[in-house]
């Protein structure tokens, strides 16, 4: 087990106050690595929990820089940063909530031919990006590579999130066949979003990440949560794995990574 | 009052509050076998009136609980 300097012990005392989690439960969050792909909307929250709550080795992926139409919601972003790549922006805010972890940047787009050497090397993947052709890529790889992972995805004021244990519970492409045509898709700039219900779902993604590291409670697995900010209505709709699945089925079609259409064009805004 | 078993390990918690007293705790007997003691020392007041009941929740027995001459409290937790 980790030898706890005090001054950890303080920082994580309310962690190793919960039964659940203890001290074996912080020595696994030490331990992890956990990657965040978009350091957006959902991205940004993730980011500062899964900082502050100690997560040994935070990996972050996102190619653009700091716009001044991202701070409405990306609040791991300030002011100041505007014009600085998104990925070191977010790494000053992490490590000065958290010194004592590894923060790395991938200042890069993700595509078929990097996903997999990046997401590698981790224990729990949080997608945060806002294009169906990365989340499609995420999940594909993901899946490929036995690594389990949160999807979420914000528009206006709706909200929705599943986890993925690969192997154990549906996938996105079990419900979500394929990326849907690029002009059918409202882009975020055009649609909008309400700012707070990106820490919403970002949150609860970095709650999932915290717990699948810990095993603690139950994940979203099977399950997609949705809710909608006007109401305050959540819902949970189960889902199954389909043996039909295009990737995580008996007889799967999607047997190497593609680029779809739209994840070509690296120019994409996160939520 | 007699000790009914010999401590494994010793924690000072004297001087230590709410709810950190618990943090010193958990941390001591996370190093514990199962059936192994912790004899801790706990402030009166808030310490002593929480502290054995949490240890309590947390699945562990209480041995033995006596106020020493300074006021302090020796409290022997056998983890469960
Ligand atoms: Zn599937």
């Amino acid at each position: 087990m980790i030898d706890f300097t005090s001054e950890q012990l303080e920082r994580y005392s309310r962690h190793i106050l919960l039964q659940d989690v203890g001290v074996e439960g912080q020595a696994k969050l030490l331990g992890a690595k956990v990657l965040i792909v978009g350091a957006g909307g959902l991205g940004a929250p993730a980011a500062l929990y899964l900082a502050a709550a100690g997560i040994g080795t935070i990996g972050i992926v996102d190619s653009d820089t700091v716009e001044i139409s991202n701070l409405q919601r990306q609040v791991v972003h300030f002011t100041k940063d505007i014009d600085m790549p998104k990925v070191e922006s977010a790494k000053e805010k992490m490590l000065a909530i958290n010194p004592g972890i590894e923060v790395k940047t991938y200042q890069e787009c993700l595509n078929a031919d990097n996903i997999r050497a990046i997401i590698r090397d981790y224990d729990f993947v949080v997608d945060g990006t806002d294009n169906f052709p990365t989340k499609f890529l995420v999940n594909d790889a993901c899946v490929m590579d036995n690594i389990p992972f949160s999807h979420g995805g914000i528009l206006r004021f709706d909200g929705q999130t599943m986890t993925v244990v690969p192997g154990k519970s549906a996938c996105y492409r079990c419900f979500f066949r394929k990326p849907p045509p690029p002009d059918a898709v409202p882009t975020c700039s055009q649609a909008g979003v309400l700012g707070a219900i990106a820490g919403m779902l970002g949150t609860i993604q970095a709650a999932e990440a915290l717990k699948y590291v810990t095993e603690v409670g139950e994940l979203l697995t099977d399950t997609l949560l949705s809710f909608n900010a006007k109401t305050m209505n959540f819902r949970k709709v189960t889902l199954q794995k389909q043996k039909n699945c295009p990737i995580c089925g008996e007889n799967p079609t999607v047997t190497e990574l593609i680029d779809e259409e739209q994840a070509l064009t690296c120019n994409l805004r996160q939520y | 009052m007699t000790k009914i078993k010999t401590a494994d390990a010793v924690k000072n918690c004297r001087g230590v509050g709410c709810p950190m007293n618990m943090v010193y705790t958990k941390v001591e007997l996370a190093k514990l076998q199962s059936g192994q003691v912790l004899e801790l020392i706990l402030d009166d007041g808030p310490p002593i009136n929480n502290v054995p009941g949490s240890v309590i929740k947390e699945g562990h027995k209480i041995l033995e609980q006596r106020q020493l001459a300074d006021g302090a409290w020796l409290v022997l937790v056998e983890k469960g």
